[in-house]
């Protein structure tokens, strides 16, 4: 190692080694550490996200062909997998149009406000256990649950202000259908989860997904304590395992828990602005809506921004009811660094398969009608909601 | 007279939505499962594969001119069909056939037939205007150019694409 930097100091003048050599040094201090490895996870992390955002795009394309007895993109490159980057390419080149009775500002402001807060998201969203030791969660935060909550409403502004400042009627229109839709399913959104932090007792993700890791995921939770792969080699080991699992409390929990996965689930397609809830883009009806005056990057923006939302909402699942990065008899990072990258993997599956779901649902269903939506979203689940927080009160009081 | 459609009345099961949704993804799980496997899909890979042989006899395709079985243009420079084209694609400069020709009695023939398909919209009025059963839409369809001038049919080039057509107009035959 001494001979290794020896070696490479003979490139640096003495004045710029002994700096490099001092960096080196605040890299391992504690607070040092942490720093360069969020940063390294953050980059990561945004790779990713970017990355499957724009494969997002084309396995919708390739999907909806699909389903429709068609075939979809398939001539850039080897079936088409080249078509997201021809895309951005296209829409790097055209002309970025502002119209002339638009309010600049605001309408360069909506189409970042629609793209960052996603991407903010998933800064508390624990991605895989640890990796070398490191916490693969880029910040561990006790309120994380709230930021999530909190931070994904703030992408309805962007919707809006584009609305607004487009100073023209079919965004004006989308702007309005989204701020009422917002309204009618960020309330059964944010209280449908509630009975989650109730069984778990924190609003902190990784907590969460710790308690789904020793108690089933929460939409099955029967998940038995010690559980190995040794003690699947002695069934009756494994039988007892197995029924010391299922438990009268964990039945009843189950009952909340599984309309509590739903209602947040079908909010989650009116928060991302999906079919069947998509009426504030709705093509047919206003041309695209919000993004219709929008051109170039800050359409790709809306349209990337809508994908990364997708990813967000669906990571957001995956973390409260379907486990986290956790699976049935895999360990996580702490017995080596290829558990840590499995459990990483086994998250984006789940995503993966989430998205699918997305994706299947979108081009099945037809689009609600404006009255048929606020009803759903306020005679429905919002009650739906509330009694489900009261129900699982209950079990938890009544029940050992 | 009042009509009163009867409404059926809604099941639960039809009230809460949910199975109606499962059996559509259902419905569209099945079509991915088979378009998949490349079963069922009705996509035609274009370039490639083309629908030139099913084209109908009917298909109005590019306008092109005709010669008759002795190769006698058949168009007389009448410009009804520059007259009534909707917009104005034909430009015909008529000349006089001259004396030592064979066809002289026809008397005229187009110096010049422009047919500019950038224009064009395939109505067909020129064929169907045309009294001396000289131009006929063909069934080329992909027009392509690199510049207006190239998308200009010249008289040669309807020629070329038009061909010779046989029948009906024998009123110029010298024997009559």
């Amino acid at each position: 190692m001494d001979d290794l930097s020896n070696f490479i100091s003979h490139f640096f003048s003495p004045a710029a080694w002994s700096f490099l050599k001092a960096i080196g040094e605040a890299c391992m201090t504690p607070l040092g550490f942490l720093i360069w490895t969020t940063l390294l996870k953050s980059a990561i992390l945004l790779g990713i996200i970017l990355g499957l955002v724009s494969y997002t795009v084309y396995a919708e394309r390739r999907v909806s062909a699909l389903i429709q007895d068609r075939l979809g993109p398939n001539r850039v490159g080897w079936q088409g997998l080249l078509q997201p980057i021809a895309d951005a390419a296209k829409l790097l080149f055209k002309e970025n149009f502002t119209p002339k009775n638009a309010n600049y500002f605001y309408f360069r402001l909506a189409p970042k406000l629609v793209m960052i807060p996603p991407i903010l998201v998933m800064g508390v969203i624990p991605f895989g256990s640890s990796l070398f030791g490191v916490p693969m969660t880029i910040a561990s935060i006790n309120v994380g649950a709230i930021y999530v909550l909190a931070i994904s409403s703030i992408s309805v502004y962007g919707i809006v202000l584009a609305g607004w400042a487009s100073n023209s009627k079919y965004p004006f229109l989308g702007g309005i259908r989204s701020t009422s839709q917002m309204i009618s399913y960020e309330l059964s959104l944010a209280l449908s989860i509630v009975p989650v932090f109730m069984v778990v007792g924190s609003l902190n993700l990784n907590t969460i997904v710790q308690y789904q890791v020793e108690y089933g995921w929460m939409i099955a939770p029967f998940w038995p304590q010690g559980m190995s792969w040794d003690s699947l080699l002695h069934p009756t080991a494994a039988w007892q395992a197995i029924l010391a699992g299922i438990k009268l409390r964990h039945l009843l929990l189950w009952i909340p828990l599984i309309i509590s996965f739903f209602i947040f689930f079908v909010s989650m397609f009116a928060e991302t602005n999906r079919l069947p809830f998509d009426l504030p883009e709705a093509e047919q009806e206003l041309i695209g809506g919000y993004h219709t005056e929008y051109s170039s990057m800050g359409f790709a923006l809306f349209f990337l921004g809508e994908y990364t939302a997708m990813i967000a909402g669906a990571s957001v699942i995956t973390t409260l009811f379907l486990g986290g990065w956790s699976f049935p008899l895999i360990p996580d990072g702490s017995h080596g660094w290829f558990w840590g990258l499995v459990n990483i993997a086994v998250f984006f599956a789940k995503i993966i398969a989430l998205l699918f779901i997305f994706i299947w649902v979108r081009w099945t269903l037809p689009r609600f009608r404006y009255d048929q939506l606020m009803k759903l979203g306020w005679y429905f689940f919002f009650e739906l909601a509330v009694v489900n927080i009261f129900l699982t009160a209950l079990i938890l009081t009544y029940s050992k | 007279m009042a009509f009163v459609v009867n409404r059926k009345k809604l099941t639960l099961a039809e009230k809460l939505y949910l199975p109606a949704i499962l059996s559509g993804l259902a419905i569209t799980w099945k079509h991915m499962k088979r378009a998949l496997f490349g079963k069922g899909i009705i996509t035609m890979q274009y370039p490639e594969e083309k629908w030139d042989k099913n084209l109908p006899a009917w298909y109005r395709g590019a306008p092109t001119l005709v010669k008759d079985e002795t190769g006698r243009e058949r168009c007389v420079a009448c410009q009804l069909c520059e007259f009534i084209c909707p917009p104005r694609a034909i430009t015909i400069e008529p000349m006089e056939i001259p004396d030592e020709s064979r066809w002289r009695k026809v008397e005229k023939k187009p110096r010049e037939f422009d047919i500019d398909m950038t224009r064009c919209i395939y109505c067909g009025l020129c064929e169907e205007v045309c009294p001396e059963q000289a131009i006929f839409l063909r069934k080329d369809y992909s027009i392509t150019g690199l510049s207006r001038d190239q998308m200009v049919h010249h008289k040669d080039k309807l020629y070329e694409m038009g061909g010779v057509m046989n029948g009906l107009v024998i009123k110029w035959n010298e024997k009559k």
